[in-house]
């Protein structure tokens, strides 16, 4: 028996013994346990280390909202860190580890910043580390000579580097009505809307359902409550229109009724299922939505307040009643309302001691007067705690005589030797959902609560704590009520359960903070002291948003679930108005963490969507290393064995040249323009003429955007009076292909054209070389290729293998070279008749290396240097530029900006160390290598040119043009890479072009 | 969100492109009025209520729409096709129907 499990009782499965390791120690718990719970019954107060002054800490919550108990889980060399231990459910293996600690949890020697707190408050880091040097210790620079330090010290969990191999998916669901929340309410307003035939989705952050049944030791209908929720969630799973999501958290609440929840399916489990992602994310489109959230319970602020064996008093409630464990054998409760009496009751029937009942207000009524005996407490009503001590657990607290009204302590102060206390500071109803959504929340003064307002736009209904209607009897009706609204149903005169409960007073003493000397803390997870905000607000700061921001008050992960309420009460206090008129800040999504896996789900990892060229199982079996752009994959190089890459492109690019070459293109968008316009259309498009390009013909076009900028380029080929096939970069397909509809949709709907994508339907092999035309007339039928027949820029239509295909004359690589498309399903098959009729000639296939290395020998651009800043001019491409005619762009390219002397403009650069150059790298006038300044540039492309023997890149660099033949410098901090180089123009190979036109 | 669009009906707004500020006045081609360019490429309206705004259908029939939706609440209050003579092309394939 674990020394604090209670004999019997509790939700947990005591036959089943689960053998877990938290900082390496082994430990047993229970099925059914929580981390958390599992190990206060092994003992275990202190869980972590706090966020800025490393104090101890131990738990404060049993959910969702728990600031303290943050873990890592690792899954083999997976880590996820900062989980709350209240949230994880033990399983065999199971190993956790805390935070924030150094060397060990035990013993923390950043525990001295305690002594520090005068130096560490409110806005230490502003005050210190902005602004200008100011002698030694201040400013900027300082914060950089710190950073490594405070950042080592100051913080939660350390996010794990190894990829993580879980899989997550995304789903969508729809449904009549949501029901958050499965407590009484919840089930209440499932069990009514499925009644009336709706679809119903009930999600439950737990892994149970029943919310505050499971431990509130109530009665409903005769039979504990705890059995009762299990017989309604029993029934309803059994149902064909009900879906029950245990362990979902909706997290967002968004436009039209669009929910967004998180579904932990495998995280309790050793090994997940075969199939299982480990998370889902959940996309729910609601009819009507029911907000059941119940509430979460406020802390006390007091000095000491956040000592390991200081809890919510419904959260030990909760310990002792659904996990049997009691957190403490000598227990003491502080509290301003009547709800925390039940819970000094439920612990003193799982077997411990109440030593204590210390009530801030002077009058007690009766039925808590006959509670409070039942618990065979002492009891200090009027009275509050001014201390707790002890080390990393309590030992005890301190008690003195408290005015309600004036807040004064009086009388002699009385210690108590306890080793827990429970704390309740009143209930918050948990509205953040709400409050996304749109509603403004609205103080309620004999709740001392946040409200959900009536709803406004959105289709949601309130029911149970989270309308402030605290007691499950009011719970059950509301959510029965709910259910019926959300369907538009009316309700059944069926009678309602019925619940016995203790009796109870919701309306909690207006007391949230007790003023006496030592560390009250309002943010447990942050470390914000109740100093912390008043001095805030010394400091000036009157706005609960700038308090927020400046105090980080609930900014951690916890999102002050806990802490807002307290924070906002001491801000109005210091502000000498009330509550109301301070405000709340508006809650935002998430609503808990949320993992970054189940956000991208599919577009990452096994199911990410890709795109294969009709080639690609040809170039993998022929020993190309394949390279991912965009959704594509594309070959690198076809390496031979012990190859490094530089070698493999250099042989590539030199066979090419030498004899011939073939790459696949298959990936250039490829859009179908037809229509009686679509000359017209492609004049406006493109910066030069297209309605002179005679049929059969091809030609290099730009686009510019809008502003005048440079946008695309490729070849379109007239294949027919009114029908064009256009190419254009592979990145750009999807984007060109947009701007063209936009244009014909929105501005000129008047030209009849019509483009379509043909992207997927043409496969296309671009070989070039001094051999290509020999290898082409060798197994093409139906068409000379001659020059005759097929001049620079001509198509031909004709047949190889038994297959159509299309071939156009045209050359990125500088040489002769022909590009030849077929249908998409011969790709392959046309590929490979090519391979063998370039078999006597030395053809050789090449990838994306040895295609970049030869257009920049070239001089040709790319997505590199046509980066969304550089204009025609910029990349000499003005000859382009019709003076006959209006073009998109043509307005806007001439503005004084864009043809300043001084713009970045192409050039080539040549290596003169004989090095290899860096992309990205800048080219400067002088050589500063140890304060690197005055660039003049940067490198866009670089590679060693087998044509030139030379290491060469294209560089966009000021005033380029008139540099050309000058000396400068690459220079490269980050990879240290300093040396001369010299500039030249962008065409480095074949600049008159002889090789292409043959 | 959910945007209607005239030929799919109701989708999900992951299926559309927000393709610009649909107040925008696209000056004649020949155009040289520098300002008219300038207000048209960057100008933009940012009204805390109705805008008029261009979506594209990416994910579905690709039209592009002319919506009404209200910033403040994301409210759509109207949709139609940007081009205006769809709203003809849709009838006919409504009447075409048995």
């Amino acid at each position: 028996m674990s020394p604090r499990r209670t004999e019997a009782g509790g939700l947990i499965d005591r036959l089943r013994t689960i053998r877990f390791t938290f900082d390496g120690a082994p430990y047993t718990g229970h099925a059914g346990d929580t981390l958390a719970s599992a190990l206060l019954a092994n003992g275990v107060t202190l869980f972590g280390r706090s966020f800025k002054y490393h104090r101890p800490r131990g738990v404060l919550t049993a959910g969702v909202e728990e600031p303290n108990a943050l873990v890592t889980v690792l899954r083999g060399e997976v880590r996820e860190p900062n989980i709350p231990a209240t949230m994880v459910e033990i399983y065999d293996g199971l190993t956790a580890i805390s935070q924030n600690r150094f060397p060990s949890l035990a013993w923390d020697v950043s525990a001295v910043n305690q002594l520090g707190g005068k130096l560490l408050s409110a806005g230490f880091y502003y005050k210190t580390f902005m602004g200008p040097v100011i002698g030694p210790l201040k400013g900027t620079r300082f914060w950089m000579f710190c950073e490594h330090f405070i950042r080592r010290a100051a913080g939660l969990g350390k996010a794990g580097t190894a990829h993580d191999t879980a899989r997550y998916e995304r789903m969508n669901a729809f449904c009549d009505v949501l029901v958050v929340g499965s407590g009484p309410a919840g089930l209440m307003a499932a069990r009514a809307a499925s009644d009336q035939g709706a679809r119903v989705i009930l999600a439950e952050l737990e892994p149970h359902f029943g919310g505050s049944a499971n431990w509130s030791g109530e009665t409903i209908d005769g039979m504990p409550a705890a059995d009762w929720v299990g017989r309604a969630a029993g029934q309803l799973e059994g149902r064909d229109n009900v879906r029950l999501l245990p362990r979902t958290t909706v997290w967002g609440y968004y436009d039209g009724n669009t929910l967004a929840a998180l579904e932990r399916v495998t995280d309790h489990k050793e090994t997940p299922g075969k199939g299982e992602p480990r998370h889902r994310y959940w996309t729910i489109r609601a009819k009507s939505v029911v907000l059941a959230t119940g509430s979460l319970e406020r802390p006390l602020v007091f000095p000491g307040n956040d000592r390991p064996g200081v809890m919510l008093a419904h959260a030990a409630e909760r310990f002792a009643t659904e996990y049997g464990v009691l957190p403490g054998d000598r227990i003491g409760l502080f509290t301003n309302n009547d709800s925390a009496y039940r819970a000094a009751l439920a612990l003193k029937k799982a077997g411990a001691v109440v030593v204590a009942i210390v009530d801030v207000r002077p009058e007690l009524s009766s039925e808590m007067r006959k509670l409070a005996g039942e618990t065979e407490a002492e009891i200090f009503s009027g009275h509050a705690v001014i201390a707790t001590e002890g080390g990393k657990a309590l030992s005890g607290f301190k008690v003195q005589r408290f005015d309600m009204a004036s807040g004064a302590l009086s009388g002699d102060a009385r210690s108590i030797h306890a080793d827990c206390l429970l704390m309740s500071g009143g209930w918050s109803p948990t509205i953040h959902l709400a409050s996304q959504a749109g509603a403004k929340a609205e103080w309620n003064e004999t709740l001392q609560a946040f409200l959900p307002p009536k709803p406004t736009t959105q289709q949601w209904i309130g029911a149970g704590a989270f309308t402030g209607s605290f007691s499950t009897a009011e719970a059950i009706a509301e959510g029965r009520a709910a259910g019926f609204s959300a369907t538009g149903g009316t309700g059944t005169p069926a009678a309602l359960p019925v619940v016995e409960a203790a009796p109870g007073d919701p309306d909690p003493a207006p007391v949230f903070e007790i003023r006496a000397s030592g560390k009250s803390f309002v943010d447990f997870q942050h470390d914000v002291t109740a100093d912390d905000v008043r001095l805030a607000h010394r400091e000036g700061f009157v706005s609960v948003e700038h308090l927020k921001r400046y105090t980080t008050l609930g900014m951690a992960t916890d999102q002050g679930k806990s802490s807002n309420i307290p924070g906002l009460a001491i801000m109005a206090e210091a502000l000498g108005k009330p509550i109301p008129q301070v405000g709340t800040t508006r809650f935002r999504p998430p609503f808990a963490a949320v993992s970054i896996g189940s956000l991208a789900a599919e577009r990452f990892g096994d199911l990410k969507p890709e795109r294969l060229t009709p080639m690609h199982d040809w170039h993998v079996a022929n020993g190309a290393t394949m390279y991912s752009a965009g959704l594509w994959y594309r070959p690198m190089i076809y390496g031979h064995p012990g190859e490094t890459i530089e070698q493999a492109y250099v042989r590539e690019a030199r066979a090419t040249r030498e004899s011939a070459g073939m790459v696949d293109v298959s990936t250039l968008g490829k859009i179908a323009v037809q229509g009686p316009d679509a000359a017209e259309f492609l004049d406006r498009v493109y910066t030069n003429m297209f309605s002179t390009l005679a049929v059969g013909k091809a030609r290099y076009g730009l686009m510019l955007r809008e502003d005048g900028l440079a946008f695309d380029d490729g070849t379109t080929w007239r294949l027919g009076e009114q029908d064009f096939l256009m190419t254009t970069t592979t990145a750009n397909a999807g984007k060109v292909m947009q701007h063209l509809e936009y244009f014909l949709d929105v501005i000129w709907p008047e030209l009849k054209v019509h483009v379509t994508s043909v992207t997927d339907q043409w496969a296309g092999a671009a070989i070039g070389g001094p051999k290509a035309r020999q290898i082409l007339a060798g197994c093409v039928s139906g068409t000379a290729v001659d020059n005759a027949a097929l001049p620079f820029m001509g198509i031909v239509h004709g047949e190889i293998a038994g297959v159509p295909v299309m071939i156009c004359r045209l050359s990125f690589s500088g040489e002769m070279a022909f590009e030849v498309y077929s249908g998409a399903g011969y790709g392959t098959h046309v590929w490979e008749a090519l391979i063998e009729a370039g078999k006597p000639f030395g053809l050789v296939t090449y990838g994306l290396e040895a295609l970049g290395t030869m257009r920049i020998e070239k001089g040709h651009v790319t997505g590199a240097e046509i980066d969304g800043r550089t204009t025609a001019r910029d990349l000499h491409l003005d000859w382009m530029l019709s003076k006959k005619k209006p073009f998109i762009g043509s307005a806007m390219m001439d503005r004084e900006g864009l043809i300043a002397p001084d713009r970045l403009e192409l050039v080539g650069i040549v290596s003169l160390d004989n090095q290899p150059l860096n992309g990205g790298a800048h080219i400067v006038e002088q050589l500063d290598e140890a304060n690197p300044h005055g660039s003049l540039g940067h490198i866009t492309a670089c590679c060693y040119s087998p044509a030139l023997g030379k290491y060469i890149a294209l560089a966009l660099v000021k005033g380029g043009k008139t540099r050309r033949g000058s000396r400068a410098y690459v220079s490269d901090p980050l990879r240290n890479r300093f040396g001369p180089v010299e500039i030249v123009s962008n065409h480095f190979f074949d600049p008159d072009g002889s090789r292409m036109h043959g | 969100m959910l945007i209607t669009c005239p030929y799919c009906g109701p989708r999900d707004v992951i299926e559309f492109t927000y393709q610009g500020d649909g107040n925008r006045q696209r000056p004649q081609p020949a155009s040289q009025n520098l300002d008219a360019w300038n207000a048209y490429v960057y100008d933009r309206l940012n009204p805390a209520g109705d805008h008029n705004e261009i979506w594209q259908h990416s994910g579905g029939c690709r039209a592009h729409l002319r919506v009404v939706r209200n910033t403040l609440t994301h409210e759509i209050s109207s949709t139609a096709f940007a081009r205006g003579d769809h709203n003809s092309v849709a009838r006919h394939r409504a009447e075409d129907k048995p």
